[in-house]
């Protein structure tokens, strides 16, 4: 696998940064652009700078006339790039497979994302939603909810954002390096009421890439290759925006996956037997009711395992170990694979600088992703183990 | 009979404190200090006289159903459109007919009473059964000038019919003066006016007795025939020596609301008619007087159907329900007047697709979903497979509306990242009292005084205003009330 260093990479267009991904990953499995059979491309914004269709992928590295696919499906683009590999590989049709995300987000000339692009028609109903817009709602429903406070429920948030940053800060590929105190992440500007500037992650640059190939014939390409136990991902079909049964909290399109990941990775116990995660922490508030909606902490309790430092990097299940979209930065289609990508090394042992390592032998980790418009996400759930 | 058959009426949230106005400009005109007195209601940023007719219309029609009304008048001196007929964008907002008649009226402060007058006629000649009138205004006074300070904005709505009249009309008298006391022309956007004295004297002085004095001739009646005389006079001087004049005691001198609301223009004559009905008893006699370029007077008697028609908020209520904006500046970026550095989020607005907008018309102007014949949910937009999960049934829909229904609120945020001309840009999820669940803006409200489970209503208001491309696009938004049937 490989992975840029992700941030605001003013110096490098989005050749630049598909061309570092795909070379740390060929020497990683020690392959050469000739012999992958089949690409597939992720990206989310294509209007900023990286091109529609598979051709961005295919020009920078000339792939010589092989399938280049391109695939978007909002924050989960990364992920699907893997499972468009897997499923290639997995039914025999190439041997040889690559999944790579780019992102070019800071030529846009302003802070956060580009418009969502939910659709011309919708534009016109939908109000003017930002992505923080959209997850501060959730916020405010679970403060309401779950009873706490504007100012407990800023805390929780504020001891996520933390952890993060404390994990960013050692990993020099990461976006955002600092440790601010809680005091500041919580006093922070308000972005959307009432998420401040620290609850929200970084809008990257950034490229990430995997070599997929048959797990029988994993251990020809090195010794301690990465084998995907699951794969899932599920869409709610805008229910939560038109259809009160939705609790405006917890997403369906989360719960439905993961259930479906456990079964396929014969999970019975996801809090006993989950090594490490790294989830779709676009937010703070979208980590906290991820870890009750992948039944990692009961469903309105997640408080007291954030506080006990549970997702800390010395906790029980280690969260964002490189500091998550949170600090390693979010360009969109590159997330999931840099997800993979951190899993990958921590389960090799062999996350950089060694300090990032974890200590307690992992052997399962788990990458999430969401994006889109609450109420109507896509969410991916994927796991990874070191043994087949 | 003939005659009005219900009321209502629609001010803005705002109101500006002509101290406010007078601390910020005074220094470059100290004559203002005259006018300086009492508040004026400010339409909000996303507010105009489209918008502000439809929620004067909806508070008239109060359950009335939308197919009985067979025309729709608009009375406006500032309508969005000078081409595209505003009228019919109130239409179809409020979801009528398509087979009606409709027209706008305006260029004249007293077109309000004139398009009454038509729709009376129209009524009359047995082609319509039920007419809506609707009168609204937002005129803009140079900053520094006395119209700055009187100029107010409002909305004014009636129904004309035959059946269940709450005030007859039962007669009127117009005259037409090619008197140029106000003013502007196409490429203008603030009013002009001549030197105030002479308006007094040769306008509002002379045209208003003439117009009155037709009338009574043309009846045979009395000045104090009336238990009320409403006389759309801005200005309060020259409304108290006519009516000296005339003998009409103070007591049944309708209030012309400038302390209040300010010079509503062409609204102004319809909006002090509906504070008239609103306190007005069987058998009253009322004398409405429009003036500009002109003046029409009527003559309308109250019937004892009037006790029917009290539950509006009208202009009583909306008088109650306001808040102060306390920011000169703030006005003026309300307003337009000055710019504001939008940023390159702002400046990104993509193109409005027409084409889109009028294939989805019912949907957007007039908030149309459909509701499952086999479930029974409200959804929106309207769906081709039932969204609820529990059912899914294809293409079983009725259409349904959800402008007159109550919400509250599940989910919001104030967002700073979003443009808006007003920040935070302020959303939620809506959950209606009777099914559905709608993602819209939120607007008129504090984001502080917004909780999970606050009622709104939904209002129409300007969503896009496209000035490159002279295109302004609505959509309705929630609108916070204080309680469930406010």
């Amino acid at each position: 696998m490989g992975c840029t260093k992700f941030g605001e990479q003013w110096d490098k267009s989005s050749e630049d940064l598909i061309v570092e991904a795909y070379k740390e990953a060929a020497e990683d499995a020690g392959i050469e652009i000739k012999d992958i059979d089949a690409a597939w491309y992720a990206s989310c914004f294509e209007e900023v700078n990286v091109g529609r269709g598979g051709i961005p992928l295919a020009r920078a590295l000339k792939f010589p006339n092989i399938p280049v696919t391109r695939v978007e499906n909002f924050c989960t683009s990364g992920t699907e790039a893997i499972r468009g590999a897997c499923y290639a590989v997995a039914s025999g049709a190439c041997d040889i497979a690559l999944a790579l995300g780019c992102e070019k987000l800071k030529d846009t000339g302003f802070g956060g994302l580009p418009d969502l692009g939910t659709g011309e028609e919708s534009r016109f109903y939908y109000p003017n939603l930002t992505a923080p817009g959209m997850f501060a709602q959730i916020a405010n429903a679970y403060f309401a909810k779950y009873g706490l406070s504007r100012e407990e429920g800023k805390r929780v948030l504020a001891r996520i954002s933390w952890k993060s940053h404390q994990n960013g800060a050692m990993n020099p590929r990461a976006h955002l390096r600092s440790t601010p105190s809680m005091d500041i992440i919580i006093n922070a500007p308000i972005i959307s009421d009432p998420l401040g500037l620290f609850d929200c992650c970084g809008v990257s640059d950034g490229a990430a890439a995997a070599i997929v190939v048959p797990a029988d014939k994993a251990k020809e390409f090195r010794p301690d290759p990465i084998y995907i136990k699951a794969l899932q991902i599920s869409l709610t079909p805008a229910t939560g925006i038109g259809h009160q049964s939705w609790d405006g909290i917890h997403l369906e399109s989360t719960r439905v996956p993961g259930v479906k990941a456990y079964e396929e990775a014969g999970i019975k116990n996801p809090r006993e037997e989950i090594s490490l995660m790294e989830l779709h922490d676009c937010f703070s508030i979208s980590e906290l009711i991820t870890y009750e909606s992948l039944q990692i902490s009961p469903i309105g309790k997640a408080r007291k395992d954030v506080e006990d430092g549970f997702f800390d990097l010395d906790g029980k299940i280690p969260c964002q170990s490189d500091g998550g979209l949170k600090c390693f930065g979010h360009p969109i289609g590159a997330s999931g694979i840099r997800m993979a990508y951190e899993i990958y090394k921590q389960l090799q042992g062999k996350a950089e600088p060694e300090e990032r390592q974890l200590k307690t032998n992992p052997i399962l980790g788990l990458t999430h992703n969401h994006g889109g418009i609450c109420g109507s996400l896509v969410c991916s759930v994927a796991m990874f183990g070191n043994e087949l | 009979m003939v005659g009005i058959t219900s009321y209502g009426a629609y001010i803005p949230r705002y109101r500006l404190n002509r101290k406010t106005i007078f601390a910020a400009m005074g220094w470059f005109n100290s004559a203002t200090a005259g006018v300086a007195r009492g508040e004026k209601a400010v339409a909000n940023y996303d507010e105009d006289c489209v918008t502000m007719a439809v929620a004067a219309a909806l508070d008239c029609l109060n359950g009335i159903a939308r197919d009985e009304i067979g025309g729709l008048y608009l009375s406006s001196t500032t309508v969005p459109y000078l081409e595209r007929q505003n009228a019919a964008i109130c239409a179809a907002a409020l979801a009528l007919r398509v087979d009606i008649r409709t027209a706008d009226f305006g260029a004249s402060l007293k077109s309000g009473t004139t398009a009454l007058i038509s729709a009376c006629d129209a009524v009359k000649s047995g082609d319509i059964k039920n007419f809506l009138v609707c009168a609204a205004d937002s005129r803009q006074g140079k900053p520094g000038s006395s119209m700055e300070h009187t100029f107010g904005d409002g909305a004014a709505a009636l129904i004309v019919g035959k059946d269940d009249v709450i005030a007859e009309l039962k007669g009127s008298y117009s005259i037409t003066s090619d008197i140029a006391d106000y003013r502007r022309t196409q490429e203008e956007r603030f009013t002009r006016g001549w030197e105030e004295r002479w308006i007094r004297d040769e306008g509002y002085g002379k045209i208003i007795p003439e117009a009155v004095n037709g009338l009574l001739e043309k009846y045979n009646l009395e000045i104090g025939d009336f238990a009320k005389v409403v006389i759309s006079c801005p200005v309060g001087g020259a409304l108290n020596s006519i009516c000296k004049k005339m003998g009409i005691e103070s007591e049944r001198i309708q209030d012309n609301m400038m302390n209040s609301i300010g010079d509503t223009g062409s609204s102004l004559s319809l909006m002090m008619l509906v504070a008239a009905l609103e306190e007005a008893k069987a058998g009253d006699k009322i004398l409405v007087v429009g003036y500009g370029n002109g003046s029409d007077a009527l003559f309308f008697e109250v019937t004892d159907q009037i006790e029917k028609a009290r539950d509006r908020m009208g202009i009583k209520r909306h008088l109650e329900h306001k808040e102060e904006l306390d920011n000169y500046v703030k006005y003026l970026v309300y307003r337009d007047l000055i710019p504001v550095e939008i940023g390159i989020r702002g400046e990104e607005a993509p193109p409005i697709r027409l084409s889109l907008m009028h294939r989805e018309g019912k949907t957007l102007t007039a908030l149309c979903g459909s509701k499952c014949k086999v479930c029974g949910t409200p959804q929106y937009p309207k769906q081709r497979v039932c969204i609820n999960p529990g059912c899914g049934a294809i293409d079983q829909m009725d259409d349904y509306y959800f402008y007159d229904k109550v919400g509250r609120i599940k989910s919001f945020t104030g967002d700073r990242l979003a443009f808006t001309i007003d920040p935070p840009a302020t959303y939620g999820l809506i959950d209606f009292d009777e099914g559905g669940r709608l993602y819209l803006d939120i607007t008129d409200c504090d984001l502080d005084s917004l909780k999970v489970g606050t009622y709104v209503k939904m209002g129409l208001r300007r969503r896009y205003a496209d000035k490159r491309r002279g295109i302004y696009a609505y959509f309705w938004k929630a609108v916070p009330i204080l309680e469930k049937n406010a």
